[in-house]
């Protein structure tokens, strides 16, 4: 029944615009019967000018309501990671100048198309061509994209070429769908040998390690990804089906988990979970995000059905390449923490070769 | 050159005197009908598919929980008790992506004008192969059909995302839409990619030879060489899409392993070996990213004239425009990788496909300021293609300007695949060049139909429009920069994210006022084409060869001779003639210089 009405309901809304539209277009015909070319005239030129010049004020609304709503920039400030800042400095400027132009060109392209709207009579200038003015129209901003594409080069090779006197520790990234997976390379720090086909989930061999490699006996497989502050980070990124991405946005980390192939990404963590919790604007932050679960309970208790915790942060590896159905649910909690919490973590996780089900 | 052979229209066009029903209107070799066929089955059509799909989106990610009852009523039992199923959104996000980028705004649009405006600007009877055409119609046509019917087959239409990238596109276990609808996709692509090559070739050779009498290559108006320069760029990356489909097609069906190795689903190894992904995508991105300005050249031609024509002043830079045109269809070739800056390539690749890209902006650049030069000093008649052509060059600037951003590798880390990436790409691909559609089909309406479109319509189509575009992505920046992933089911199991609902509450609601004021195009649209007011010769005092072509459709274009030409088309208000525009028909007075 409710699907019938549906149709009733859509099949009248569109037939009220429709019929709408009609009854404009009609009443067109008998006001406006002196001039019923269709093509603009003095009046239009003037209402369209004016409307020109209140579209570039509604420009300049939404972005100035749009700044100060999400203004806080929440991945232009705050990074949790060294590499991250020199990503947030680029960002900013990179946004200053993109805000510049932006306001200076739609600017002179509104007011412009206000300024000299059509009168009868009136000529436009013939002018077709200034070489000087294109030349310099070409050149600025080919120095500007200079300066950024530079500058832009050295922070991406900055970021991507890993030092590896920094003796990083190397941690592997397991993507499937739809969960994520961490295997730790143990006190070696080197990974075992893995390949899909090694895979026996009957003993638990669920990331298909070597069993024979002396590198994976002591690796260690979780579900959550710890990480101890100040310490430099390798990631090697693998997936067992399709494409994944490991998206670290607070890290302002990301790297495709490719099947058949081993990717990375390095990064050195800089602020613990327990001290971004404090910092002032993730504290504003989850205020206001806590106001809006307390609403959002409210409506719940009153239908009756289960409310919502109040949140706490953590930092989160989310997939961001689309994998399947539960793409929307595939995260993992990462833990920033002292090397000491850190050590105490993993000493009481089990190692590879402790964890293998023995054969029947 | 100077040889050109006067064709007479009778007899040439003699033995076409009895014309069926189906010669004329389906199985036409008349470029004209072809156009009008392309506009009603690529534009309307798959236009308004699209566009619904869009907002079934946008109400989903809105409102994740809530049983809707329009789910229930366009999904079925895609969305039992109105609440949508995760591999349909899926699905809708990629069928929306496939359609409104291949059907509605490389078919649709390059299709209709290409077909009209071609041999009309040059002065041409047709197409230099009206057959070709004709094939090239009809294949779009049955990918069309089979594209839609794709989305009715059992396990769901294909729900890879619109760049179908494999495993998960390959794979059937990995998902329900990697079946049969996966092949269907793939079947359609591959007969819409020869559809779309039959017709590219047919529009470079009719350009290179079926110029009229003095119509030398810097007096073609830059409609046409958009066109030309859109159908070369066609040429030269449509087959590697081809390739790759057909690559796909081969590990799916017959068991090799381009792009598939060492794969784990669902408790089985699968039998894959050596093969990657990372290929595809470089396979596919070598047409994805020239496809954006397959899309974009051809609005962007049609701008320049539209502005040109309405401010009454030749286009600033001519030759300038001409040149940023070329200088953007080579770039396009070597950008590709700017799309896997984190896909596992080289990173010394990925700073050179930054410096490629970031070099873009610098023909973008000289084109937007002189589109704003052209403006400057006119005397702007605001039709309603006008308007679109305005809307078109703002859209251009904010959507292009986030560009720099996504463009610059150390800066894409973060942002990739966010919504600040769709924000972009809707803005300057998807609005521009949906502006650059509507700028055409009003301003060539009569051309197409002989009759004319409702102007006040336009402008209330116009105005809500182009709020609701800025409504609707301007946000969505700042959605991204916080961080939110795209093609997101729901996004109710990240807290971290629930700080964002509101704004895309309002998003949506821009979305579906946006969407359905196309309601009014498309009553404008129909209610003229039968009712309209009939149009006279040259409505909007145009310079250019189409307006002296006979308004009502006949063989040949022209009664009688075609008409020679003497002058580049942007002679606006010109110093020396009375009147504010100069046809490029008339001959040159003694001592006036061209340009």
């Amino acid at each position: 029944m409710s699907t019938f009405f549906t149709i009733l309901i859509l099949f009248f809304i569109v037939t009220a615009i429709w019929q709408i539209v009609k009854i404009y277009d009609l009443t067109q015909v008998n006001t406006v019967a002196k001039d019923s070319s269709q093509i603009a005239n003095d009046k239009d030129n003037k209402v369209n000018g004016y409307l020109m010049l209140g579209f570039l004020i509604f420009i300049y609304v939404i972005t100035i309501i749009c700044f100060i709503r999400y203004g806080d920039f929440p991945l232009m400030s705050n990074s949790a990671s060294v590499h991250g800042s020199k990503i947030d400095d680029l960002m900013m400027i990179s946004m200053v100048l993109i805000f510049f132009v932006q306001t200076v060109t739609q600017f002179f392209l509104y007011y412009f198309a206000y300024k000299y709207k059509g009168q009868k009579g009136r000529k436009a200038l013939f002018y077709s061509d200034n070489h000087k003015l294109e030349f310099l129209w070409t050149i600025i901003p080919a120095i500007v994209l200079t300066i950024l594409i530079t500058y832009g080069l050295l922070t991406w090779s900055d970021i991507m070429n890993l030092d590896q006197d920094e003796d990083p520790m190397v941690i592997e990234l397991y993507a499937q769908q739809f969960n994520w997976k961490a295997r730790y390379s143990g006190e070696d720090n080197a990974l075992g040998k893995s390949n899909v086909r090694l895979i026996d989930i009957d003993r638990a061999n669920i990331l298909g390690l070597d069993e024979f490699d002396p590198n994976a006996q002591d690796d260690i497989i979780t579900t959550e990804l710890h990480l101890p502050v100040g310490k430099p980070v390798l990631f090697k990124m693998r997936s067992q089906d399709v494409l994944h991405s490991a998206y670290m946005p607070h890290f302002r980390a990301q790297m495709n988990c490719v099947p058949g192939m081993i990717t990375q990404f390095g990064f050195t963590p800089s602020v613990t979970t327990a001290d971004m919790r404090e910092t002032p604007e993730m504290v504003e932050k989850i205020l206001n995000i806590n106001n809006i679960r307390a609403e959002k309970s409210k409506e719940l208790q009153e239908k009756g059905e289960e409310v919502l915790d109040p949140y706490e942060f953590d930092y989160l590896l989310l997939c961001n390449k689309i994998c399947g159905k539960s793409h929307y649910n595939m995260q993992m909690k990462i833990v920033v923490e002292t090397q000491e919490e850190f050590d105490n973590w993993i000493n009481q996780q089990t190692k590879f070769k402790n964890s293998l089900i023995a054969q029947k | 050159m100077s040889e050109y052979i006067e064709i007479d229209p009778k007899e040439d066009h003699g033995h076409h005197h009895k014309e069926t029903f189906i010669t004329k209107y389906i199985f036409s070799q008349d470029h004209k009908m072809i156009a009008k066929q392309y506009l009603i089955t690529g534009v309307l059509f798959m236009g308004v598919i699209g566009i619904l799909m869009s907002l079934l989106m946008r109400l989903q990610i809105a409102w994740p929980e809530e049983p809707n009852i329009i789910f229930e009523f366009f999904l079925g039992k895609w969305a039992p008790n109105g609440v949508m199923d995760a591999d349909i959104y899926l699905a809708l996000v990629t069928m929306h992506g496939t359609i409104m980028v291949f059907f509605v705004l490389t078919a649709g649009l390059s299709g209709t004008f290409s077909n009209l405006l071609i041999p009309l600007q040059l002065g041409a009877r047709d197409m230099a192969s009206g057959f070709l055409n004709m094939v090239s119609f009809w294949l779009f046509f049955l990918s069309t059909v089979i594209m839609v019917a794709s989305i009715f087959v059992e396990a769901g239409p294909a729900a890879a995302g619109w760049t179908i990238y494999p495993p998960l596109s390959a794979v059937e276990l990995a998902q329900g839409g990697s079946g049969l609808g996966m092949t269907l996709w793939l079947v359609s692509m591959a007969i819409f990619i020869a559809s779309s090559l039959l017709g590219s070739l047919n529009y470079i050779v009719t350009v290179i030879n079926l110029r009229t009498k003095g119509m030398t290559l810097t007096r073609m108006p830059l409609t046409i060489w958009a066109f030309f320069v859109t159908a070369i760029i066609g040429v030269i990356s449509f087959p590697v899409l081809l390739s790759a489909a057909l690559l796909l097609i081969m590990d799916r069906s017959f068991g090799t392993s381009f792009f598939l190795s060492d794969i784990f689903i669902q408790g089985e190894v699968l039998h894959y070996q050596g093969g990657s992904p990372v290929l595809f995508e470089h396979l596919f991105w070598f047409l994805g990213h020239p496809e954006v300005y397959i899309v974009l050249l051809p609005a962007l031609g049609i701008a320049s004239e539209v502005i040109a024509t309405n401010s009454r002043k030749p286009i600033f830079g001519y030759k300038a425009m001409i040149l940023s045109i070329l200088a953007i269809a080579f770039l396009s070739t070597i950008v590709w990788g700017h799309h896997m800056f984190i896909s596992g390539m080289n990173p010394f690749l990925g700073s050179v496909f930054t410096f490629t890209t970031l070099l873009i902006a610098i023909p973008s650049a000289v084109k937007a300021f002189n589109y704003i030069t052209t403006l400057w000093k006119g005397n702007i008649q605001f039709n309603p293609a006008m308007l679109f052509s305005i809307g078109f060059v703002s859209t251009f600037i904010t959507g292009g300007l986030t560009g720099i951003i996504l463009g610059d590798s150390a800066l894409d880390i973060n942002l990739h695949d966010t919504y600040f990436v769709v924000a972009h790409f809707h803005l300057v691909m998807g609005i521009s060049a949906l502006y650059g559609l509507f700028a055409g089909v009003y301003h060539w309406f009569p051309m197409l139909f002989n009759r004319m479109l409702n102007k006040n319509l336009g402008y209330i189509h116009f105005w809500v429009t182009a709020i609701c575009a800025y409504g609707v992505f301007f946000p969505m920046h700042f959605i991204g920069m916080a961080g939110l992933p795209r093609r997101y089911y729901t996004n109710s199991n990240f807290p971290l994210f629930d700080d964002l609902a509101d704004t895309n509450k309002i998003i949506t609601g821009f979305a579906i006022v946006g969407g359905l004021i196309q309601i009014v195009f498309l009553y404008n649209f129909i209610h003229s084409m039968f009712y309209g007011k009939k149009s006279p010769q040259n409505p909007w005092k145009s310079n250019t060869l189409e307006w002296t072509a006979s308004m009502k459709h006949i063989h040949g274009n022209w009664k009688g001779k075609i008409p020679e030409v003497f002058r580049w088309p942007y002679d606006y208000s010109k110093p020396g003639y009375k009147e504010d525009f100069v046809p490029q028909i008339k001959p040159m007075k003694k001592g006036e210089t061209e340009y």
